[in-house]
């Protein structure tokens, strides 16, 4: 019962985080809100026993992605009438019945499905040796793919994010870039 | 006694949708992101749920998909997030719909 | 010296089971959080006096020294000023960031005092994945500070707040990858773990703590240095350099907020510093035999108060650093020699099943032989050269 009853309140506190974090005007808003959302879902997987992923859940998405989307929301302003602020597009009525459209068809099926009903969990647990074990075994091409691709991706961020520096700046004394971001630190703002 | 399945998958499906609605419906190439960030997140809530309530939960599927699946989402972002941050640089916007330069 | 050792936890039981049985748990945990604020909280004022006191006689003055007797009473009077302040908010602020900020940075830091262990069975939960939690609950500082600095519609503010992500995230690198070779050699994420794998004596007298192999030595250092960054220390306290930034992401905070911050400040850095304690210098574990009947939480203190003053020492003694260097230092020197500590603790457990004659010396010759050459070659690059002159990228 006590576990029913947080389940219902993590699942109102993220639902509500996301709902704000998709509609609010304010872009730095819709950022930590969305921080906000990650971390519900962090309790959620608490909740469902799955402690290792729950924490680096918190640690990937708060500790990382949530302060990338800061950032990058830092660095991109100046675009809105008032930085930072975004309005919704004119067809965002369409977006939301469209998402009403894919919630039916996603619910319905659970709704109706008997072999959903009534399974009450067993005695699951994931301990972190049994997941490093079989991420050693199993899963280690996996895990090796993972590797070159957090690679690349951060080789291809750091490239693309990267001004290219004006040929003529040197001899010419040209006007210097407004600001010049450094592998180590992708984001100096103005 | 812990909620039932089900309530797991409505509240991941609800989350897909807010996620979706957000992605389609608004402007900010930031805010898609966000939203597609969130859709993933549901699909992982509902790999853990089933590991939870499945047969098989000794086996730790679920849960090697999830941390895959936030392993590549931070490379998604990260340069999802550059895109966004050297298409400004050369338009001066991050609104989807003025990012129209090959439109006929 | 049994029952001294163990006082805290069999009073913890003692009033435990003077509580009726239905409210046991519930006691038995509010009894833990209350000792643990109580504790920290002393330690945070008893901090903050005994620093200016250090800093004070390492520049020649006498430091506080008015109220109460050797001016012990100071952190009291602090705290009365703090509170009787006026709580000014500016009008063009983001008023619920601005209020939410202190809170989001304090609220986590006590969370991660829950899986230290403080003494042998003093550790509030033992989690499986104690040390991943810990990381993972400090990771939410960075967007306290960020709410600060943004909310406070002021650019010394924001700049502040701006230094003061990329310093954390640069920094959390290093610190991480310093703890892998620990969670390496033990074989868990658990803290407790961690230490019990750090027990006993080699050769019969030098005490196994990580910080007395050589892959240990150089990540201690690492550590050292990524945690001063970590917890906004002196080398490291550009975010708030009052030189430069009024206060950074503190302008515009007064009062009792101000004093949360400051509260958040001084508990991040207990925080990692006793995870430093636990993770290289054997956590309560006495450094020799005939010193085990101290009581463990008593060796716990002990290290912890060196590490302490070991980082007020550096506060008196460094310059602050510019914001480049700062992070060139991280990416160029840090985690290097992190990655390259790695290789050296594969090696050196790798051949922890040697057996011939000059088998220990063997060891640390090979780690030594990874070490330091990548230390003196990583040093002489991040320094490179004659020095660029300076752009400044905010002026212009």
């Amino acid at each position: 019962m006590r576990n029913e009853i947080a389940f219902y309140l993590v699942a109102a506190f993220t639902v509500a985080f996301a709902i704000a974090a998709m509609t609010l005007r304010d872009l730095v808003h819709c950022a930590l809100c969305a921080a906000g959302a990650f971390a519900g879902l962090a309790m959620l997987y608490l909740q469902l026993d799955a402690e290792f992923v729950g924490f680096a859940q918190l640690l990937v998405y708060v500790g990382a992605i949530a302060v990338l989307i800061l950032f990058a929301v830092l660095l991109t302003r100046g675009d809105e009438v008032r930085p930072g602020r975004a309005a919704p597009a004119r067809s965002w009525w369409m977006g939301a019945g469209a998402a009403a459209l894919v919630l039916a068809a996603i619910a319905a099926p659970i709704l109706l499905s008997p072999s959903l009903e009534g399974g009450a969990p067993g005695a699951a647990s994931a301990p972190v040796r049994r997941i490093g074990e079989e991420l050693m075994t199993r899963y280690v091409l996996p895990l090796e793919l993972v590797g070159v691709l957090l690679t690349g991706a951060l080789l291809g961020a750091v490239v693309i994010a990267m001004r290219e520096e004006p040929r003529t700046e040197d001899k010419a004394g040209g006007i210097p870039p407004r600001f010049t971001p450094t592998p180590g630190n992708p984001a100096n703002p103005r | 006694m812990s909620a039932p399945l089900t309530h797991y998958l409505i509240l991941s499906a609800l989350l897909f949708c807010i996620g979706f609605a957000g992605a389609v419906g608004r402007r900010s190439a930031i805010l898609v992101l966000i939203g597609i960030e969130l859709m993933l997140n549901a699909a992982n809530l509902n790999f853990i749920a089933f590991w939870r309530y499945g047969p098989h939960p000794e086996a730790l599927t679920g849960v090697m998909f999830v941390l895959f699946s936030i392993a590549i989402a931070a490379a998604e972002a990260a340069v999802g997030l550059a895109l966004v941050i050297a298409t400004y640089r050369q338009r001066r916007t991050t609104r989807m719909d003025q990012l129209d330069t090959l439109k006929g | 010296m049994k029952t001294l050792d163990q006082i805290f936890v069999l009073t913890q039981h003692w009033l435990t089971g003077l509580a009726p049985a239905a409210l046991q748990p519930l006691v038995s945990m509010l009894l833990i959080i209350a000792a643990l604020m109580a504790v920290f909280g002393t330690c945070f004022a008893l901090t903050t006096i005994l620093e200016r006191k250090t800093l004070g006689r390492m520049q020649n003055r006498y430091g506080p020294n008015r109220v109460g007797p050797f001016g012990l009473l100071q952190p009291a009077a602090d705290g009365i000023k703090m509170l009787t302040k006026e709580d000014i908010v500016p009008e063009a602020a983001d008023k619920a960031l601005h209020f939410l900020a202190p809170l989001a940075l304090t609220a986590p830091v006590w969370l991660a005092f829950a899986v230290l262990p403080f003494g042998r069975n003093m550790s509030a939960i033992e989690l499986d994945a104690g040390i991943l939690f810990f990381f993972a609950i400090g990771s939410a500082s960075e967007l306290a500070v960020f709410m600060a600095g943004w909310s406070s519609q002021n650019k010394y503010s924001l700049l502040g707040a701006m230094r003061a992500i990329a310093q954390m995230i640069s920094y959390e690198v290093p610190l991480v990858l310093a703890s892998v070779p620990v969670l390496m050699a033990a074989g868990s994420l658990s803290l407790p773990e961690i230490v019990r794998a750090q027990s006993g004596y080699a050769l019969g007298w030098i005490p196994r703590w990580n910080v007395l192999t050589p892959w240990g030595a150089a990540g201690f250092g690492v550590f050292l240095v990524a945690a001063a960054a970590e917890s906004n220390r002196c080398p490291f306290d550009l975010p708030e350099g009052e030189s430069e930034l009024i206060a950074g992401f503190l302008t515009e905070y007064s009062g009792f907020k101000y004093a949360l911050f400051f509260l958040g400040e001084y508990l991040g850095l207990f925080a990692v510093t006793g995870l430093g304690v636990t993770l290289f210098l054997g956590g309560w574990h006495a450094p020799a035999t005939w010193l085990e009947w101290l009581p463990s939480w008593g060796w716990f203190g002990a290290k912890f108060s060196a590490l302490i003053f070991l980082f007020i020492w550096m506060r008196a003694t460094l310059p602050r650093l510019r914001l480049d260097q700062l992070l060139n230092f991280a990416w160029k020197f840090l985690v290097p020699l992190a990655l390259i500590d790695l290789v050296a603790a594969a090696a050196w457990l790798k051949s922890g099943g040697w057996q011939f004659a000059w088998a220990l010396e063997t060891r640390w010759l090979l780690c030594a032989t990874l070490l330091a050459p990548a230390y003196v070659c990583l040093g002489r690059h991040w320094r490179g050269g004659t020095p660029k002159p300076r752009r400044y990228h905010y002026a212009q």
